[in-house]
């Protein structure tokens, strides 16, 4: 884990034309929490791994669906770039099979959502961590 | 896994409102403070929403 001065010292070769702000944010979407933790941010870190993985892991238990690129419907393809926004939940989710079942309850229903909400809501962490790399946000 | 509606409701609002907090707030107080306001504002207004769509259907 990076100290503050480490962090200092990156933000100004990042002027340089460094990659490790874009490393940061891949992190930070594949793995949600990473960017964070990469930055020395562990509190910070936990706490947004812990609000997206609870939205995913209960969208998927509640039956919710999981997109596909494919289907060619215009709001299928909004809900997987939503679904996407996970990182390697939703790959993972994807290979075993997860969120394919017909949604026919209200609360399967509510999955779906919450694993959409969950994407994006990484989608957000994981740019605040780039933000934060890049000096554009106080630390 | 079955769920209450007003449970799916407090949990959504609470991961929102914690990634909202660290996100949109750089000092810890205020994060706390905005994910708070968001938690209320998104678990009130559902409600209300609720308590409309009662009185619409009477």
């Amino acid at each position: 884990m990076a100290t503050k001065a480490d962090i200092a010292a990156i933000q100004t070769d990042n002027a340089a034309g460094s990659t490790f702000p874009m490393l940061v944010l891949l992190a930070g979407w594949l793995i949600p929490g990473a960017g964070h933790l990469i930055l020395g941010k562990w509190v910070r870190a936990l706490l947004l791994a812990a609000a997206i993985l609870i939205m995913f892991a209960v969208g998927v238990a509640l039956g919710g669906k999981l997109y596909s690129p494919n289907t060619g419907e215009p709001l299928d393809i909004l809900g997987f770039l939503g679904d996407l926004g996970a990182g390697l939940p939703y790959l993972i989710g994807r290979f075993a099979g997860w969120g394919q079942a017909a949604v026919l309850v209200a609360t399967a229903d509510y999955g779906t959502k919450f694993i959409v909400v969950g994407g994006m809501l990484n989608i957000v962490s994981a740019i605040d961590a780039h933000s934060i790399a890049i000096g554009r946000k106080r630390a | 896994m079955t769920i209450t509606h007003f449970s799916a409701v407090i949990l959504f609002a609470a991961c929102i409102a914690v990634v909202f907090g660290i996100t949109q707030r750089s000092e810890p107080k205020m994060m706390i403070r905005f994910g708070a306001y968001c938690f209320v504002l998104l678990v009130g207004v559902t409600i209300a929403a609720s308590w409309a769509m009662w009185l619409v259907k009477r």
